[in-house]
């Protein structure tokens, strides 16, 4: 009973973390048709910048601790707005409308790129920012299993995410547009709506999203070269297995891989990484379109 | 008769001088230029599987599964079975990787655009969440390669790196014409009707699926080819073989070399290899960023890769 706790709430935890990842990415290319392989480097520059900023602020007397968790979120907001609106802005806006092939490539090229601009700004050395982490203490759960309520509290704030994504895309006018042109870009431009600028604040939102989960992340870890590239196909994992481009989706399929991983994990943990592809594999090769995506007609 | 008429076109006679000047190379180049070349030629191997499919109009990013079956096979062969013939262990290699092919082909070619694209990488991902796991095979250390013997002579040291250039750049060249054969034949050419037009194939009485499990199950000998030479080459082999950075390095080769000729990968492989080892050398911490930067400016700037300044040449030659 306990490891069936057990397997439960680290399951949620991870999966919570996976959402948190792969929101911002399904966003992208939901809207932009872009699968942004460039996403990873998102969270590594959230993250670098969170542990950076935080280390900084706990070196020296800064007041309350509990303001770093706002520090966190600034950080990510800031760090992930500026790197999106250069790439976008400066890269994707002529590239709009291609290949969706050619833009994984595209976004593989700014991948590369930004992986080693990272290690150019914050070297190679690890940082670490475990203070936040920390600061909240652990919680007792039936007996003999401890949580770092950290990672319960991060369960809170990728369901806050998530809601909030609904939130907008369902119940306000700019989330009503957007799906206009999700829907058909197409018509979407002919019935007078700005597709440009919804790409460009798509793609800063779904690159902030990114920053975040890697700001927030950051205390749980140790930052170091190379988190970027990992995370990445775990991102793709989730999106694909719930759907590309449905948000809904990504929630699905981040509680399914989270829990298969953490069943892995207590049960055989030698399948942990095994279990994760094996997800993706299964549901690709039975439903294509992802447990959440919509079957789309054939062109021609 | 003359000459001429022994081959199909002036490409064959072509690659064979190539083959011939590399091989006579052995004995003038220092043995880690040499060495430098087997990997880049095994890799290339690697990318021909890629750039095949690539003209059916559908990008592996999971090449690397074979490159590490063609890899692990070879190894695994020398140190469990015993065999230690250089050819013995590359054809198991080969056909090990041809059968896993035959398993997920029929599947993959279901398959198009980054649906394709995912469902490779999660396959070659598959594999390293394995390898890494299995401490039997040295976990993420991986493990070396027993030096194998070429048809019972087992060379030392320089001569086993000149020998071992000399077995690439033969299987190369073997490959090499193999493929241009088949990229001129009839089912060759139908994958490129493939990309630009699937329905219009299926019209026209020709299964697309049919001819895209063919040309699968050939990129994933060839790759297979490729990862076995590296194994042998290298002496060592480990689970980054599988993973998807080693499948998109494979993309990016095809990407500069161009998918145009059955050359254009060995002079991307060729290129490549020099790039790195200066860029290595020079700015190790800007490799990736050279990467990058290379091939955002060849998608925006020349699309079909290095081999179209070769043959823009050629066109001008005509015209002149």
């Amino acid at each position: 009973m306990t490891s069936f706790f057990a397997i439960l709430i680290d399951g949620a935890i991870y999966a919570s973390w996976l959402f948190l990842v792969a929101a911002g990415l399904t966003i992208i290319y939901g809207v932009m048709r872009v699968l942004n392989m460039a996403h990873g480097s998102f969270y590594a520059i959230g993250a670098y910048s969170a542990a950076s900023l935080v280390g900084w602020y706990f070196s020296g007397e800064h007041g309350n601790p509990y303001w770093s968790f706002l520090l966190l979120i600034g950080c990510a907001l800031v760090s992930g707005a500026i790197v999106g609106v250069i790439i976008e802005k400066g890269l994707l806006r002529f590239l709009h409308g291609r290949d969706e092939i050619l833009m994984v490539i595209v976004t593989y090229a700014l991948l590369l790129i930004l992986e080693d601009a990272t290690k150019l700004i914050w070297g190679v050395d690890p940082y670490f920012a475990y203070q936040p982490y920390r600061l909240l203490g652990q919680t007792a759960v039936g007996g003999s299993l401890r949580f770092a309520n950290y990672d319960l509290v991060l369960i809170a704030v990728s369901i806050l995410v998530g809601l909030a994504a609904w939130f907008v895309l369902n119940r306000t006018n700019k989330g009503r547009l957007l799906r206009a042109v999700i829907h058909d870009r197409e018509i979407a431009i002919a019935m007078g709506v700005n597709v440009n600028a919804m790409f460009a604040a798509t793609f800063a939102i779904g690159s902030v999203l990114g920053a975040l989960a890697g700001a927030l992340t950051a205390p749980a870890i140790s930052v170091t070269p190379g988190i970027g590239v990992e995370v990445i196909v775990l991102a793709f994992a989730v999106v694909v297995v719930g759907g590309l481009g449905s948000i809904g989706g990504a929630a699905a399929g981040a509680i399914l891989v989270g829990l298969s991983r953490s069943f892995a994990v207590h049960v055989a943990p030698e399948f942990e990484l095994f279990v994760i592809y094996g997800v993706m594999f299964l549901v690709l090769a039975i439903r294509p379109q992802g447990l959440f995506g919509q079957t789309l007609a054939r062109r021609i | 008769m003359s000459l001429r008429n022994c081959f199909s076109s002036p490409t064959e006679p072509a690659l064979l001088l190539a083959a011939a000047v590399f091989a006579a190379g052995a004995w003038l180049m220092p043995a880690w230029l040499a060495f430098l070349l087997t990997l880049a030629l095994a890799k290339a191997l690697v990318v021909l599987g890629v750039v095949i499919q690539m003209r059916a109009g559908l990008v592996s990013f999971g090449q690397a599964l074979f490159f590490c079956i063609g890899g692990y096979g070879v190894g695994l062969a020398a140190q469990y079975l015993g065999i230690g013939d250089a050819f013995a262990l590359l054809a198991l290699g080969t056909v090990a990787a041809i059968l896993l092919a035959l398993a997920c082909g029929w599947l993959l070619t279901r398959y198009r655009e980054i649906f394709y694209a995912m469902l490779t990488l999660a396959l070659s991902m598959v594999l390293y969440g394995v390898l890494v796991k299995s401490s039997a095979l040295g976990s993420t250390d991986g493990f070396n390669v027993v030096p194998p013997s070429f048809l019972g002579w087992v060379p030392e040291g320089d001569a086993r790196k000149r020998t071992m250039y000399l077995l690439t750049v033969l299987v190369a060249a073997v490959v090499a014409i193999g493929f241009h054969r088949f990229m001129v034949s009839s089912l060759g050419r139908v994958t490129e009707a493939v990309r630009e037009n699937e329905i219009r194939v299926d019209f026209l009485g020709i299964s697309p699926q049919g001819v895209l499990f063919v040309n699968y199950v050939a990129a994933a000998g060839v790759s297979a080819l490729g990862g076995g030479l590296t194994a042998l080459a290298s002496g060592h082999i480990d689970p980054d073989m599988a993973i998807w950075t080693t499948s998109g390095e494979f993309v990016f080769i095809a990407i500069l070399g161009g998918t145009g000729h059955v050359a254009a990968p060995f002079i991307g492989a060729i290129v490549f290899s020099v790039i790195r080892t200066f860029a290595i050398q020079e700015a190790p911490h800007f490799w990736q960023m050279t990467l990058g930067v290379i091939l955002l400016a060849l998608i925006l700037f020349l699309p079909k890769g290095l081999w179209s300044l070769v043959a823009r040449d050629r066109k001008r030659e005509v015209e002149a």
